[in-house]
Order: structure tokens, then C-alpha cells, then sequence
């Protein structure tokens, strides 16, 4: 007998994932729109909460409304109840939707609301979270688990280890981010390991875990369905093992050293543990295996939607989230399509004939501070996916995808064997290299295994890399024979590894191997290794296949590059702009439209989201190797931020034509001295600059123009190595490292202008009509890069003078360069005079914002002006009346240990959100509280610590206002005493971290859990003597992120927020949808009928503070204090009724 | 490789240099090699692999023998393909691996081909249906002509009695080692090892029988409890003999399982008729479903299936499908005496959850001892 199907939901509210941060990525704008195509599917009215702005799951739904709103139980209470749902999504925004979807269910209000979770129930979401019950429940289920063992001693450590055998692994009870804990491989170690985790513990407790850092990581990823039938879609196996985090783990799918047995060793337990959870949809499950027996354990189950379920999902072309969504609702596995071949059925294991390398992306130069070595905790922002015939093949074809300059080949120069076997031992980013590197120097692949943990079948899979390298380094230029260069192909080499290796051209070599028809073939991914005809257009390209599966595109067909990895400085955004311009692009009536990305965590690499979809490297060589076998009419390369935007002069010059701006025009605008000379020429100002190739002229211009200057190197994104140099000193010591960085480029230096206002003008312009979609202020002034700034939709303190000008300065550039597309000014204003600093002729970062925002279709628009269209707008769209939008940065620095969390001109956040209200105040506390900065309006003690008087005489507004809200000030000496004698008293005297013997010490006070708020600007000048000062503020900002107390470094940051707290003392916040496929017009009403009183919140969350910082310990690996205790952990004291918030009306 | 109607693959050689005649069809489970080209029901058959990189765990030792006596990680004695095909082969490692792949081919005289496009060849197989094929691995390289001549001249599967190659010479007991297991006879055309452990991890001693013996009420004094009809290579239709010895034990109403070859066969027995595939169905990841909802990945290996259009009349009713194209994937009478799926829920390779079948088998087994 069947059982009936539940009854269906009518109004389902799905929670979104909030910011990008490490850890928490794209995939969740995968997951959720996915789902969403589900509903919709269904009919089903769908309310989103996700408060960023950049998805495309947060677009103008077919049937639901948009919440810009922290994902977090006070926020989503009011919506439930407002939006009369009847059902919740938990599990595809992340552990941010899980944690907020259990607490809802945990205070009784999906119970009172009458809103039931669909898909895994809460108890089983519960039984993977909580280490206890997770334990049990794997045992009852027949799956092995390793043990925690409790200890609260030295002697009890070295008992528990002598039983467990070394090495051990050391957690420690009850802190966040598993700090402090280690891996002790001898009892000596474990004297200094259990030592320092014992003192690092507030319970004196440490738990003792057999470590298995060389066993095998081996994922599944499960679908199960309400009758309980259920089916692992993917397996995948971690090359660097269980010693490296999977989301910094390279990846390949399917397993490539378990045998059958192995395999369904796992995939059996993996089903059991499914079954025994009770999920229904989709989870993920992780073992370690024994590289040398079939002993294994199960490590974790992520019972939601995953990075390595979107990673899976890419890999196999089985829409995972789709299907966990459709068995949520209540489908059957055997009920559901195959979306590929559109007629078997879903429910089956895809069988892949092809491999899979999924290879991180790390940002790890813009954190400086930051420890470099890869282990349990995950530092990568993005990912890629290389896909191939062979293993060596996917891999090195990831390695492009993840930096298109960087290929996997050995070093020129081959160090000493100790130096590499070390970097064996600790491995890091280059780890791959070093094996290399390693094999080079004839270190025996036996040891490379032992020493890396890398399992002896890789390490020979990368030495035929290293053996095809060697035989072509030593071949005269010219001379090597067409199926050497044939092997080096289907291992993966590119045109360009492959000519510098035989020291020949790499053009000559392309057009040798072309007319050689050396060319690889386009394969189709159809999960079911063509067994079936598959309807879909998923498509990639090896050397590995005789023939081309399809043939070229409608004739007037075009291509659209995506963005590539995701990291810091481009991102989902650029997802966003590329599947907008897609879509506008087929409202135009192009026949055919392609996207070519690499990023698994993109929606744009959805196979149904386009005609066609290459997973491919967005490189020179691949995108020519695409446009030889498709003839498409045009490339678009200016909607996927940096990475396609510098291929735009590469493949112009190949004869390859650009759809929008022409490749002239670009160059133009990048290279500074030709746009400085467009802008003399058009009369718009610019700070002062020049290029300079030696330090003594640069230290003449910068006496001249007068320091605080801006140096960097031309042709830039997110501001690497840019900075901002208050004086002579300082030149001197960082131009040698900038001139190093880019030999080939000049470094620029411009005129600091300090103090000035900076805004963005988002636009588009067909060469003639230019339509200004909005004009962004920073609150912050120009130093902090503009992807680290909050934005502010309308601008506030800039005057209609400087708005006109910078419209007219947008208009005059759009028509000089003849524009057709999106393009993105960045302005400075100081005293109403308005400066030109930088214009981009592509989709910028603040573009689904100001969509959003403001209804201008900027991308539709664009892809009309390609089309040779006019728009259908122009001039300087208005604002609708009465909203303030606020975008605000979401970092991680938590996550990133040692990352020091000082802003400036090198750009550190990793994701963003937008939140919108009523008034300023009330649209940035929204946004602030999605990134996780807490606000503690009932007051409390504020640390104030900024340099120079300068900065101390702009921070007395500020400093009164929160006297004025009840908050008691402590500061150190200098700044104290600079209060008080301006009347703003008493300031509280701490001593510096650096006088250790003075009490009170500010170290002492911040440990003790005394400070609620804290400010640290410090002064900008870096004289030796102060280094000292320099690591103490260090110290302070970095404790700051980890006991998760909200901390400022940029003055300006700072005022906002304490207007943010002034704000909630007199007002709740409101509670509204943007738009909703159901509301008129798209205007937000002044009269806000729910709203969230973070007053009360914050009084709860206070009470349980201490209580909040030592109990966060299930699965302290996800829980990250970016979260603010405004979102509310449950807490048995709190009774059901006392913990309830009835939303208040707003009067 | 040249394939009956002409198509021609070049790649490189591996294994034994040797030309090997057969049926091509195409596998497209991602491990299990070893398994894979041991399985007695590949006998006659070159099998191409759709999964590229092969022999990465190479292979376990031949000679190791499980608590029963059975070959670990082999389903039979010896290598069963007449050839592989297959795209690229990696240098082996892992701790259970005695020797690589092609080492194990070539003594086992079986040559491999590598280099080959096996998705372009899949795609060929499932629009034209399984063809006959000639794997040729050595130097020199003879003419297309001489390959075709040599391609025609060779049997064809549906003539080949290749159950003989395969079934044992004699009836043959293997005891699980509990005292006073059941007694379960297995016609034997060719039976997996994985199938007999799984009778025998369940509590049940095996008989052993060669294909075309009739099945004894005893054997050496002890009563037979049950009837496996398992796997084996060939056309169903042409074993005319094990059918008759089939339909002869199924008087006795011994609870019965059949499995693969054994569900075509019971088919046959009860008047059913079966039918050749266009290119069959071989994988570890197929669906089969039950009339209850309940659907299991299987793994699967037949070229022939029996026509569900034929049951009527049979007292032999459909119990699972293929969701997808519609194959009847398992049989049962009305009392549930007799239970048969075209899959293989043993395993070796592939999952083993749909090993319920065995459960229900054993149960009725033990209670009819």
C-alpha cells in the first residue's frame, strides 16, 4: 500500500542563506532557486527571505514575495504570520536557514503558526546537529562513529590517548571554531596541546578523538523520498584526505580508489544513516576510511542542501535541490523525470563517463595575517570545476579555472628535497605544485604519499604530468612530434604550458596543433553515460573524444562568459548579471544563447537556465576552441566581472567579435593615462596622478601633491596590493614590494583626497542615450574599498549640485567611448567638487542592488544596446519615494584565523546584503544585523580607541551620543583624557595590552567579557616605533571578531551605527516584502504592518550572553559568531511563553 | 575493433595479444571491474566500459578464498569477457590489489583495448542495438579485410552454448557452516559467486548443479529446501533443457528464487516467452519498482527479458518494472512461492539493498526444511 501523499502546501516560505562568507557561499542562490523553480512548478506561492540583494533566487518571483530581511527567528516570526504560510523550506539556505528554521521550531511558533517543515523533520535535522545524539543514532543505525572522550586533566589526556593510540585530535569543549585544539602525534605533543586547550577551555574540559587525518574523505550524497526509497546520487573522494577540510579539499567525483566492496560499503551506510535521520530531500554524509582496511566512520551528515550537493549536483547534472524540493512537497522518487532525458525517472544513480575535479579558490594574500597552512578549518572563498576524460585532464583544467595564469606544472626551479618534503608535511594552497616539485627532484612517489597523505594513486596520476613535462622541456623547439603533443593535451596542458615547455610560440603551436586537427571534442554530460538520448545541452570539451557530440549553434547565435570562481571582489553578483543579461538577451530574440563558466556554485551553470552551457575554463584558448567549432555571432564579456572582462582585447584581437563596448573602449577606460587623457579632454576632474617607474621621481610627485597618496598598479581589481601611504617613510618601504608585484605595469600614484564623500553611479548607455539607474553613497569615507563600504540608496550627504555633475560626467563618458551596455563610475566629492576616479564598462558589484532598488531592468537594457537597440530610458532614474536602501558588507573574518579585521583600500569582504525601510536608520540596522554585527541598544560599555586628533576630534559626535544612550566610554589614556577635557564624561582609563602590569588592563577587561562595542581606528602612520602599539591593536581587533563583540574601524562605520542604536531606541523595525508578484507597483508603504522591536531581542539575548559564548558547542565547526545574538540561541531557561515576541504594530 | 557493420576504433592494446570474437555491449557502472569481467554472464561477450579510467585499484588476489571457499572479489574462477573496451588505463594502487589489470588479462589470454571512445561507441550500440564485434590486440596489425573475414566466420551468440563453458561439471555442495542449514539446489548456468554468498550469509547450504541435470528431491540423504535459478549467459530461449528441468522441480512447489538468467528461465517454464533487448540493460544504477511505491537501485546485467504480454496464463504475475522503459524486472506467483528479479541483488558489483529478496527466500526456505 501507498502511503497517501501529505496534503500539498499553498504558501511556502523558503529561507535563504544571507551573505556570502566562508563556508556559506553561491551555492545557497543554486539551492534556493532551484527550489524556487520547483514551487513555481507547482503553483505553489512562494515568500523568500534572504537578505542578499546579489542572488538571483531574490529577484521578482513568478508567484510569491521577496523579504530583504536577516535571516533570523525575529525577523522571519512577523512574515510567517504576516504571509499566513503554511509551510517552511529549511534546508537550502545553509546552516544560516537550518539554525534559524530549528530555533523557530524550538520557541513553539511553527507550531502555534501552524506552519509545518517540509522535507527532513526537525527531529532528524536535530539528531545530525547535536554530537550526542548523532552518536547514537549512527550506532543504532550499524554505521561506526568515532568517539569523543571527555577529559578535564593532564593525566586523564595522557590515559585517554595511550587508549585511543596516537595521533589524537584535541577539541575543546564549548568554544567557537574548534580554537585552541590540535592534533598531537606523540605524548610530548600532547603535554602542550591538551595543556594549552585545558587553560583555553571555560569548562577546563577537552574531548579526545582518535585522529584519522590520513584516512580517505569519501562524501555521499543521498536522496530519500517519504516511503523511504533512497538513492546516493554521487560519491566523492577528497584527494588531500581527512587531514584538509572538504570545502578546501580538491575534489573528484566520482571515487577513484575504492573498489566495489568499498564503494558500497559506504553508499549502504550512507543509506542507513539516511534512513535512520529520516530525511526526506537530500543530505550529505562524510566518512573517513582507512587507506589500508575497510575500517571506516561516519564523520558528519549535513541534512540540507550543501556546497558538496551543488558541487554534486554540477558534477553528475542531476538537479539535486530541484528533486529535494519536489520530495519535500511530498513527490515520490520513482514519480519524478529525469530533467535530462525528460523520460526516465529521477530516481536512479547517475553513472558519470567522464571525471570531475573540483578545486578550490583561495584568497589568502588579502589576508596577510593569516596562516597559510590547509587543515579542519575551510579558508577558500570559491571554487571551480574542471571536467575531463582523464583525471589529470579535470584537474589541471581546474587549476586554469581558479586563475587563468596558473597552470599545474612543475617549478623552473626545483628546491632542495628538504624544503619540499616539509612542505609535504604542512600542506598549503601550492600543495599540487610541491608534489610536482617533489616528483622533479626524484623524491619516490612512496614517500610524496607518506609524507602529504595523498593517496599513492594521485601522486602517480600527477607524475605523468610531471613525466610529460619533462620529455617536452627536453625537446628542441619546434621538434616534438604530434602525439607527444596529443598526450600532453589529453593530460590536460594548455597551449600555453605546453609552449613554454618546448620554448616555442604558443600562437605557431596552437595553429600546428589545429591544422594538425589536434582539437578537442564537445562532449555532452547526460547522467546516464549516453544510455539514454539526453534533451539537454550540457557540454564540455576533451581530448579525450573522437568527435563533437553537437553541432554549432542557430546561426546569430551568442555566447555570454560567466564569472568564474567565485572570491573576493567578484561573485554571485556577477552570476546574477550574467543569467539577467541571458534572459534579456532571449527577450530580444537571439536565437540561441550559450553561457561558458567553471564555478559549480552558479546558477548560470544550470543546464536549463540557457540553450546551451559549456562548464569550461573562461580562457583564451578554450573560448577560441569554442568559437572555432560554434561560429557565434558575438561574445559578451562584460557581465561577469574581472576575468572575462581582461579576455575582451585578447579575443578581439583574434578577430573574435564582442558583443556591447567595443574592446577599444574598455582598454580606454582600464589604462589609466589613456582615461586620464579622455577625461582632461572631456574637462572632468581627477584627483591628481602619474605613473612611475622609480622611487625617487614618485617621492618628488608625492612632495609635490602632498601625502596622504594612493599608490597601485594599473589594470586591478578589489585593490590588490593598492594602499593608501600617509608619508615619505612609508613610500620608500612598500613601493619595492608593489614594483615587484607587476614588473610589466608602472605604479600609479594619485593625490589621497581625505575626507571626501565617495558614490557610485551604476548605468547604461547604447553610445547615445545614457540611463542612470542610481546614484550610491558610501558611508564611509574614500580609503575603505567600495566592496568593504556600506552603500546608501538615495545619497544623504551629498547635495543635488554634486548628484548633476555626476550624471552629466557619466553622460559625457558614456558618449565619448560609445558605451553599449552596463558601465559603473566611481566618484569622489569633497566640498561639492566632483573628481572621476574610475570607470568600468561592464556589470559592477552594486548592479542587483540598484536593480533591485530602484525597477531600472539595467541588463535588459544592455541587452538591447548590444542588439544595436536603443533603450527604452533615460537620464537619472528617480528613487521611489519614501524607501532607503543600505547594502551593507558581510566578512569573514572569523572564519580566516589571524585575518586581521582592519578595513581599507584592498577589498576583504566576501559577500553583501541590502536591506530596505523607511528611513536610513531603519534599512541599515536590517542590513548590519544580516551580516551579523549585533546591536546592543540597552547600552553598555564602549571601548573608543581611534589615532591622531584629528580622527579623536570627529569622533565626539558619536562618543556623546552614546553617553547620551546610557553607554559608559573606556578608552585607553591619550584618548580618555582628549574626552574628558571635552567634556564627555567619565571615560573609563584601560592600559594598553603592552603594560601588562597596569590594571585596569584592556586585555584583561575585553577577556572578562566587559566590553560591548567596541571602535579601534588606528592612527595612519607606521613608524617603527610603534609596531608595538601596531600588534596590540592587532590583538584587540582580532580577539574583538572572536568573542564576536561588534568592532569598528572606520569612524564613519562607527557613527552610522550608533545612529543605528539611537534609532531603536524609539523605533521597531519594519518587516516588509520588496516586491511580490501580488503587490502593486513596487513602492513599500510607510505603514508597516509587521516589524521587530530589537530592543526586547537584544535584552533576551543579553541575559543569555555568557551563557550564549560557552554553549554554542554543537557542531562548532558551522556555528560561526557572525551570527548575532539577536539571533537567539535557544536556551532551556527561557520559557515558551516569556521567549515569544509578538510582533508590534507600528504606529 | 571492427564491428559487423563496419565500424572501425583504433586505440592502443593491453592484456594478452589475442583476437577475441563476441557480442559488444557496454557496461556503465563506475567500479567493479574485477566483478564485472569475471561475471559468468558476460561469457560470449566483449564489454565496453562507459567509466573512463579503469584498473585503478588493480586487482585482488586470484587465489584468496573467502570462509565459504569462494573466490573475494571475483564472481567467478577466471576473466568471462572475450575482451575489454575501454578509454584510458591507470597505474593501479590499493592495499587489497595483488596484481594490475592488464597483467591479469594477459594471463588470463583476454585482451584489452584501450584508447577508444567508448561514449561515441555506447551511442552507436544503444541507436543500432548490440553488434557483433572482433577485438584484435597485437603487431601486426592484419588488413580490415582479414578482421571482417575473421568477424563473419565466428559463431554468433544466440548459436554459442555457452552455458557449457560455464556451468559446473558436476553437482557440487557448499556448506555455510551453521549445523542443520537447509539444503537450497542452485541451477547452476553459470551463477555468480556473489549470489551463492549471498544464499549462504543467509544460512543456507548450496548444491551446485550442472545446467541440465534434473533437480534430485535429495542430495546425498538430505532433502532440497528450495530452488535458486540464478544467472548465466546466453539466449533463455535456447536452453531448452534447463527449462524442462525447471518446469519438472516447480511440481514439487519448492519455494523458489529466480535471479537474472534464473527469472527468463522460470519465465519460460511457466509458458512465458522472452525477447532480446536492443542493447539491454548493464549498470549499477537502475531503477526497479514496486507495486507498493518502494523502487531499489539494482544492479543489472541482461540482454534479455521475459514479455510481460506473455504472462497471461502463467499463474506468474509482474512484481517489479523498470520505471523507465517499462522491462519486467521481477515475477511472483499468487502465494509468493516463487519470486524472481531480473537484477541482481547480490551485488558484485553494485548495491545489494534490494538483498530483501533473499530475506523473504530464506524465510520460506526454512520454514519448508
Amino acid at each position: 500500500m501507498t502511503k497517501a501523499p501529505p496534503a500539498r502546501p499553498e504558501r511556502v516560505l523558503l529561507l535563504g542563506s544571507g551573505a556570502l562568507k566562508i563556508g556559506e557561499a553561491g551555492e545557497f542562490d543554486y539551492s534556493g532557486s532551484q527550489c524556487l523553480k520547483a514551487l513555481t512548478e507547482e503553483g505553489i506561492y512562494a515568500v523568500v527571505v534572504n537578505p542578499n540583494i546579489a542572488t538571483l533566487q531574490t529577484d521578482p518571483p513568478a508567484r510569491g514575495r521577496t523579504y530583504f530581511q536577516p535571516v533570523t527567528p525575529e525577523f522571519v516570526e512577523p512574515i510567517l504570520e504576516s504571509e499566513k504560510v503554511d509551510g517552511i523550506l529549511l534546508s537550502f539556505g545553509g546552516q544560516t536557514a537550518l539554525n534559524c528554521g530549528v530555533t523557530l521550531h524550538r520557541q513553539g511558533t511553527l507550531r502555534r503558526l501552524n506552519v509545518r517543515v517540509l522535507g527532513t523533520p526537525v527531529r532528524g535535522i536535530e539528531e545530525t546537529e547535536d554530537r550526542a545524539r548523532f552518536l547514537t543514532l549512527m550506532q543504532r543505525a550499524r554505521v561506526p562513529v568515532l568517539k569523543s572522550h571527555p577529559v578535564y586533566s593532564l593525566a586523564e589526556a595522557h590515559r585517554q590517548a595511550r587508549d585511543l593510540g596516537f595521533p589524537v585530535i584535541v577539541r575543546v569543549a564549548y568554544t567557537l571554531g574548534g580554537k585552541g585544539g590540535g592534533v598531537a602525534r606523540s605524548p610530548e605533543e600532547l603535554d602542550r596541546v591538551a595543556e594549552r586547550g585545558l587553560r583555553a577551555s571555560p569548562t577546563h574540559q577537552i574531548l579526545l578523538e582518535r585522529y584519522v587525518g590520513s584516512f580517505k574523505q569519501i562524501e555521499y550524497e543521498v536522496v530519500r523520498d517519504r516511503l523511504g526509497n533512497g538513492l546516493t546520487v554521487c560519491n566523492m573522494e577528497n584527494v588531500l584526505g581527512m587531514r584538509v577540510h572538504t570545502g578546501d579539499n580538491i575534489v573528484v567525483a566520482p571515487s577513484q580508489t575504492l573498489n566495489d566492496e568499498e564503494y558500497q560499503l559506504l553508499r549502504a551506510a550512507a543509506l542507513r544513516a539516511a534512513d535512520a535521520c529520516g530525511i526526506v530531500g537530500e543530505c550529505n554524509i562524510q566518512f573517513a576510511l582507512d587507506p589500508r582496511s575497510q575500517e571506516y566512520y561516519a564523520i558528519e551528515i549535513n541534512a540540507r542542501l550543501s556546497r558538496s550537493s551543488a558541487l554534486a549536483s554540477k558534477a553528475t547534472g542531476y538537479p539535486l535541490a530541484y528533486v529535494a524540493a519536489k520530495l519535500a512537497l511530498g513527490y515520490t522518487l520513482p514519480e519524478l523525470k529525469n530533467r535530462v532525458t525528460g523520460v526516465t525517472t529521477a530516481c536512479f544513480e547517475p553513472a558519470l563517463d567522464y571525471v570531475v575535479v573540483k578545486h578550490p579558490r583561495w584568497d589568502l594574500e588579502k589576508f596577510p595575517r593569516a596562516g597559510r597552512e590547509l587543515g579542519p578549518t575551510m579558508k577558500s572563498v570559491g571554487e571551480v570545476m574542471g571536467i575531463g576524460s582523464t583525471f589529470p585532464e579535470a584537474l589541471l583544467k581546474a587549476v586554469r579555472m581558479t586563475d587563468p595564469r596558473s597552470e599545474l606544472v612543475p617549478p623552473v626551479e626545483v628546491r632542495e628535497p628538504a624544503a619540499i618534503r616539509e612542505d609535504l608535511s604542512h600542506p598549503t594552497p601550492q600543495v599540487l605544485v610541491h608534489v610536482l616539485e617533489a616528483l622533479a627532484a626524484g623524491i619516490p612517489p612512496k614517500t610524496i604519499s607518506e609524507l602529504s597523505w595523498i593517496d599513492p594513486w594521485f601522486v602517480e596520476q600527477l607524475r605523468e604530468v610531471q613525466e610529460i613535462c619533462r620529455v617536452l622541456g627536453g625537446m628542441a623547439p619546434g621538434s616534438a612530434p604530434i602525439p607527444l603533443l596529443a598526450r600532453g593535451k589529453r593530460l590536460g596542458l594548455s597551449d600555453r604550458a605546453l609552449a613554454r615547455l618546448l620554448r616555442e610560440d604558443e600562437e605557431a603551436l596552437r595553429t600546428r596543433r589545429v591544422a594538425a586537427g589536434l582539437v578537442p571534442h564537445i562532449r555532452m554530460i547526460d547522467t546516464l553515460a549516453n544510455e539514454w538520448p539526453s534533451r539537454t545541452n550540457y557540454l564540455y570539451l576533451t581530448y579525450g573524444a573522437d568527435a563533437d557530440e553537437v553541432g554549432p549553434s542557430p546561426a546569430g547565435s551568442l555566447l555570454v562568459l560567466g564569472s568564474g570562481p567565485y572570491r573576493i571582489g567578484s561573485s554571485v553578483e556577477f552570476d546574477w548579471s550574467t543569467m539577467n543579461l541571458v534572459d534579456g538577451l532571449k527577450a530580444e530574440g537571439v536565437p540561441s544563447v550559450t553561457v561558458l563558466n567553471s564555478n559549480p556554485e552558479t546558477v548560470s551553470t544550470d543546464y536549463d537556465r540557457s540553450d546551451r552551457l559549456y562548464f569550461e575554463e573562461i580562457t583564451l584558448e578554450r573560448v577560441r576552441d569554442v568559437m572555432d567549432k560554434e561560429g557565434f555571432a558575438g561574445v559578451v564579456t562584460s557581465v561577469g566581472g574581472q576575468l572575462p572582462q581582461n579576455l575582451t582585447p585578447l579575443l578581439a584581437a583574434c578577430g573574435i567579435p564582442i558583443l556591447g563596448t567595443a574592446s577599444d573602449s574598455i582598454d580606454a577606460a582600464e589604462d589609466r593615462q589613456r582615461f586620464s587623457s579622455l577625461l582632461e579632454k572631456l574637462g572632468i576632474p581627477q584627483p591628481a596622478w602619474r605613473a612611475f617607474t622609480t622611487v625617487e621621481e614618485a617621492e618628488r610627485f608625492c612632495a609635490e601633491v602632498g601625502y596622504p597618496v594612493l599608490v597601485r598598479p594599473s589594470y586591478v581589481l578589489s585593490g590588490a596590493a593598492m594602499r593608501v601611504i600617509p608619508g615619505r617613510a612609508d613610500l620608500e618601504r612598500f613601493l619595492s614590494a608593489a614594483v615587484r608585484l607587476s614588473p610589466e605595469h608602472p605604479v600609479v600614484i594619485s593625490k589621497f583626497l581625505e575626507g571626501a564623500f565617495e558614490l557610485d553611479l551604476d548605468a547604461v548607455s547604447d553610445g547615445e542615450k545614457v540611463w542612470v539607474a542610481a546614484l550610491l553613497e558610501h558611508v564611509e569615507s574614500a580609503g575603505v574599498h567600495s566592496g568593504d563600504a556600506i552603500l546608501v540608496l538615495p545619497p544623504r550627504r551629498t547635495s543635488p549640485r554634486v548628484h548633476q555633475q555626476m550624471v552629466e560626467y557619466a553622460e559625457a563618458m558614456a558618449r565619448a567611448l560609445r558605451i553599449r551596455g552596463p558601465f559603473n563610475v566611481q566618484f569622489l566629492a569633497v566640498n561639492d567638487e566632483v573628481y572621476v576616479i574610475e570607470l568600468n564598462l561592464r556589470a559592477s558589484r552594486s548592479l542587483p542592488f540598484v536593480t533591485k532598488a530602484t525597477g531600472v531592468p539595467v541588463l535588459r537594457e544592455a541587452a538591447r544596446a548590444m542588439l544595436g537597440k536603443g533603450l527604452t530610458g533615460q537620464g537619472l532614474a528617480p528613487v521611489p519615494f519614501g524607501r532607503w536602501g543600505v547594502k551593507a558588507p558581510q566578512f569573514s573574518f572569523f572564519q580566516v584565523e589571524g585575518a586581521d579585521p582592519l578595513l581599507g583600500v584592498e577589498m576583504q569582504s566576501t559577500g553583501e546584503v541590502a536591506c530596505f525601510g523607511p528611513t536610513f536608520p531603519d534599512a541599515l540596522v536590517k542590513a548590519l544585523v544580516a551580516t551579523g554585527v549585533r546591536f546592543v541598544p540597552r547600552g553598555g560599555q564602549a571601548f573608543l580607541s581611534v589615532g591622531g586628533p584629528t580622527l579623536k576630534e570627529r569622533l565626539l559626535p558619536a562618543a556623546q551620543r552614546l553617553r547620551a544612550l546610557g553607554f559608559s566610554l573606556a578608552a585607553t589614556e591619550d584618548t580618555a583624557a582628549y574626552l574628558e577635557a571635552r567634556g564627555i564624561r567619565p571615560v573609563r582609563v584601560l592600559f594598553k595590552i603592552m603594560e601588562p602590569e597596569r590594571e585596569p588592563n584592556l586585555k584583561t577587561v575585553l577577556e572578562k567579557g566587559e566590553l560591548d562595542l567596541i571602535l579601534n581606528v588606528p592612527a595612519s602612520f607606521t613608524q617603527e616605533k610603534f609596531e608595538r602599539m601596531l600588534e596590540d591593536e592587532y590583538w584587540l581587533r582580532r580577539r574583538s571578531v572572536e568573542l564576536a563583540i561588534p568592532l569598528f574601524t572606520s569612524l564613519e562605520t562607527f557613527t552610522a551605527y550608533v545612529e543605528g542604536l539611537s534609532w531603536l531606541r524609539e523605533h521597531p523595525l519594519t518587516v516588509e516584502p520588496l516586491y511580490g508578484s501580488d503587490l502593486p507597483g513596487r513602492t513599500l508603504s510607510l505603514n508597516s504592518p509587521r516589524s521587530v522591536d530589537l530592543n526586547r531581542a537584544d535584552r533576551e539575548a543579553s541575559s543569555q550572553k555568557r551563557r550564549g559564548r560557552t554553549a554554542g558547542r554543537s557542531k562548532e565547526r558551522k556555528g560561526t559568531p557572525t551570527s548575532t545574538s539577536i539571533r537567539t540561541r535557544p536556551s532551556a531557561s527561557a520559557s515558551g511563553s516569556e521567549r515569544r515576541r509578538s510582533p508590534r504594530r507600528a504606529s | 575493433m571492427l564491428l559487423e557493420d563496419g565500424t572501425y576504433f583504433e586505440g592502443e592494446g593491453a592484456g594478452a595479444s589475442a583476437t577475441a570474437t563476441g557480442e559488444v555491449v557496454f557496461t556503465t557502472g563506475m567500479v567493479g571491474y574485477p566483478e564485472s569481467l569475471t561475471d559468468p554472464s558476460y561469457r560470449g561477450q566483449i564489454l565496453t566500459f562507459t567509466y573512463p579510467l579503469l584498473g585503478n585499484y588493480g586487482v585482488g588476489d586470484p587465489q584468496r578464498r573467502d570462509a565459504f571457499g569462494l573466490p573475494v572479489s571475483f564472481e567467478s574462477g577466471s576473466i568471462q569477457v572475450r575482451a575489454a573496451v575501454l578509454q584510458n588505463l591507470t597505474e593501479p594502487h590499493h592495499w587489497a590489489s595483488a596484481l594490475s589489470l592488464p597483467e591479469w588479462a594477459r594471463r588470463a589470454n583476454v585482451p584489452i583495448l584501450t584508447g577508444i571512445d567508448t561514449r561515441r561507441l555506447t551511442a552507436q550500440l544503444r541507436t543500432q542495438g548490440v553488434l557483433r564485434g572482433l577485438v584484435h590486440v597485437g603487431d601486426p596489425l592484419p588488413s580490415r579485410s582479414a578482421l571482417a573475414r575473421a568477424l563473419s566466420g565466428a559463431p554468433r551468440y544466440e548459436e554459442e552454448d555457452l552455458v557449457a563453458q560455464v556451468t559446473p561439471q558436476r553437482a557440487l555442495v557448499v556448506p555455510c557452516g551453521r549445523r542443520g542449514a537447509p539444503l537450497v539446489a542452485v541451477v547452476d548456468c553459470g551463477c555468480k559467486v556473489s549470489l551463492l554468498r549471498s544464499l549462504l550469509t543467509r544460512g543456507m547450504d548450496v548444491l551446485r548443479l550442472p545446467a541440465n541435470e534434473p533437480v534430485p528431491e535429495r542430495y546425498d540423504g538430505r532433502r532440497i529446501s528450495g530452488l535458486l535459478v540464478g544467472n548465466g549467459p546466453g539466449d533463455p530461449a535456447t536452453l531448452r533443457g534447463v527449462v524442462e528441468a525447471i518446469r519438472e522441480v516447480r511440481r514439487r512447489d519448492l519455494p523458489t528464487l529466480g535471479i537474472c538468467l534464473g527469472q527468463q528461465l522460470l519465465g519460460q517454464a511457466a509458458g512465458a516467452t522472452t525477447y532480446k533487448m536492443k542493447f539491454g540493460h548493464r549498470g549499477q544504477n537502475k531503477p526497479v519498482l514496486f507495486p507498493d511505491g518502494r523502487a531499489y537501485i539494482l544492479s543489472e546485467n541482461h540482454g534479455y527479458a521475459v514479455d510481460p504480454k506473455s504472462l497471461e496464463g502463467t499463474g506468474l504475475r509482474a512484481w517489479a518494472i523498470d520505471p523507465d522503459d517499462g522491462t519486467l524486472e521481477g515475477l511472483r506467483d499468487p502465494r509468493g512461492r516463487v519470486l524472481s528479479l531480473q537484477g541482481h541483488p547480490e551485488g558484485g558489483p553494485g548495491p545489494r539493498e534490494a538483498g530483501f529478496v533473499f530475506d523473504l527466500f530464506a524465510g520460506k526456505v526454512r520454514r519448508s526444511a
